[in-house]
């Protein structure tokens, strides 16, 4: 199975829940978190990406936790007619998605180091990075 | 002896095909290998190239009469005003002037998705803009009003000039301060989180003419995509040499370039309007410059790499607002495009804002113009202010009334 991406959103209650403990032991997956981020109030989003036989009982077993998890509909792309390769984004993007490919300093989108976190988006100088549904 | 050839001997080798022309990063290796002596002598001319936001850009338009006519008091090109104290149906329409409307600031960071510089941008690409335009009326112009649209190809005159342009060297701006700020730099993140910088490094046309020996009044270069001249030096043109406290030499400093064109013959790939996060619009504008090897001290000039330039690391957060004197040190365009510094004995992470891979393209398409005959090189009517000149930068200081 191909690992796919999902973005799970939490409440205060799940923070303190060994969440992605259970998913490896119990349901043998395969993590890659690629985002994790708690806020004050203590609600948590997480961007994964998983593979595994038993991807659908784990998807179970958050959803039973109270873990609302969806898979990343959102993708980032980069307009390569608008892109004008200045490199602004390079160190802003917090996943090195986009950096510069030395010596070229051409600057490069990788979109499967792509966390969707749209830093890009509101930073790029010509609006070349963009959010597709 | 010593090579010497004048722009006339340069320019009838273009026209019989056979000018031997190099791209300002070529050179550097062939220089390493030959020397400066024999470099001097194979090679006529070397391009530069730089692609870059610059904000002192606009555009001189000419819209023509309308039946009645009207003398333009306030004007608006897709909701962006343009100046009109000028002739009746002149307007200048500057980069970086928003619409009244944008929210600017009040909304920070603010985005400016759209300014006088997409303007332009629009008319290169051929789209239809809407003019509006008032006016108080008078005799011989009764309207007091219009709202039409009009395209590049529509209007008498559309001349771009820029009163300051490619940017000698620049800062290497950091944030000394604990909250992200956004500026004309990029978006500079809290305690040194990173670094941005602005220049084209060893591609850079006035980094590669830093004493103004052939670039003056009068020379002909590729402005964004067709061609332009350089009009006269640019607005806070200080061609001075930076020094640190020690008194070593750091190369050339803040040089600037007043440059002028018909914007009906520029493509929209090579002017582009541009938008920074809590700063304001702008224009992103391609400019490459012909340097012709008069002799061995130009092509010493031009065989400088990014290892023998260094950019001011100038704190963003405090110090430039304010008006501190000083920087943090200075750093190579090398060590800037290796991907990190250290400041301050930190290391920081580094992204530039003006497209390297842009001025190597820019300067490749010079070189091919001039390879095919298609771009000759003028002698300047008058050469710009240098080192020499020892012009110190003034400032404005509040006086009471």
């Amino acid at each position: 199975m191909s690992p796919k991406k999902i973005i799970l959103r939490f409440d205060a209650n799940v923070s303190d829940k060994p969440i992605i403990y259970r998913l490896v032991k119990d349901y043998d997956l395969v993590i890659n978190i690629l985002k994790a981020n708690v806020n004050p109030s203590k609600e948590g989003t997480m961007v994964l990406e998983i593979s595994g036989e038993k991807y659908n009982e784990g998807l179970e077993y958050l959803k039973k936790q109270g873990v609302r998890a969806q898979p990343l509909a959102e993708e980032v792309f980069r307009n390569e007619n608008k892109c004008t390769v200045c490199g602004a984004c390079t160190d802003i993007c917090p996943s090195g998605a986009l950096y510069l490919e030395r010596p070229s300093m051409e600057v490069k989108f990788d979109s499967d180091n792509c966390i969707v976190c749209q830093a890009c988006v509101k930073v790029c100088p010509v609006r070349a990075m963009e959010v597709r549904f | 002896m010593s090579i010497e050839r004048t722009y006339a001997e340069i320019n009838k080798k273009i026209q019989n095909g056979k000018a031997v022309v190099l791209t300002a990063e070529e050179v550097i290796s062939l220089v390493r290998e030959k020397g400066i002596a024999e470099a001097a002598r194979q090679v006529d001319v070397v391009t530069t190239g730089t692609f870059a936001p610059m904000c002192s850009s606009g555009v001189f338009l000419n819209f023509g009469h309308s039946k009645p006519k009207i003398k333009m008091q306030r004007v608006w090109l897709n909701g962006v005003p343009a100046y009109t104290g000028i002739a009746a149906v002149d307007a200048y329409l500057g980069a970086t002037e928003v619409p009244e409307d944008d929210p600017c600031n009040s909304n920070y960071p603010g985005e400016f998705r759209y300014g006088g510089g997409h303007v332009i941008h629009d008319l290169l690409a051929g789209k239809k803009i809407k003019l509006e335009a008032t006016s108080y009326g008078t005799d011989c112009y009764p309207r007091r009003e219009l709202e039409t649209y009009i395209t590049l190809g529509d209007i008498n005159e559309a001349t771009l000039f820029n009163p300051r342009n490619a940017y000698q060297n620049y800062n290497c701006a950091v944030n000394l301060g604990n909250r992200t700020i956004y500026t004309y730099m990029g978006v500079l993140k809290p305690d040194l989180g990173n670094a941005h910088y602005c220049s084209a490094g060893q591609l850079s046309p006035l980094l590669n003419d830093p004493y103004f020996l052939t670039i003056g009044m009068g020379t002909r270069i590729f402005l964004g995509g067709g061609t332009g001249y350089v009009a006269w030096h640019g607005t806070q043109h200080f061609p001075g040499i930076q020094k640190d406290n020690q008194g070593n030499n750091y190369g050339p400093a803040g040089g600037t370039l007043a440059v002028i064109g018909d914007l009906k013959q520029m493509k929209p790939e090579w002017l582009v309007g541009t938008s920074y996060l809590g700063y304001g619009a702008t224009l992103t504008v391609g400019i490459g410059i012909p340097i012709p090897i008069l002799n061995e001290e130009v092509m010493r000039c031009v065989s400088v790499s990014d290892r023998d330039l260094y950019a001011p690391i100038v704190d963003y957060s405090e110090a430039y607002g304010q008006r501190i004197p000083g920087n943090l040190g200075y750093v190579s365009y090398a060590e800037l495009k290796s991907g990190k510094i250290t400041v301050n004995g930190k290391e920081v992470p580094t992204a530039p804002l003006s497209s390297y891979p842009k001025a190597r393209q820019i300067a490749g398409i010079l070189k091919e113009w001039i390879q095919k005959g298609e771009f000759l090189l003028t002698e300047p009517v008058k050469l710009l202010p240098s080192y020499k000149d020892g012009i110190a930068a003034s400032t404005l200081e509040i006086k009471g009334i």
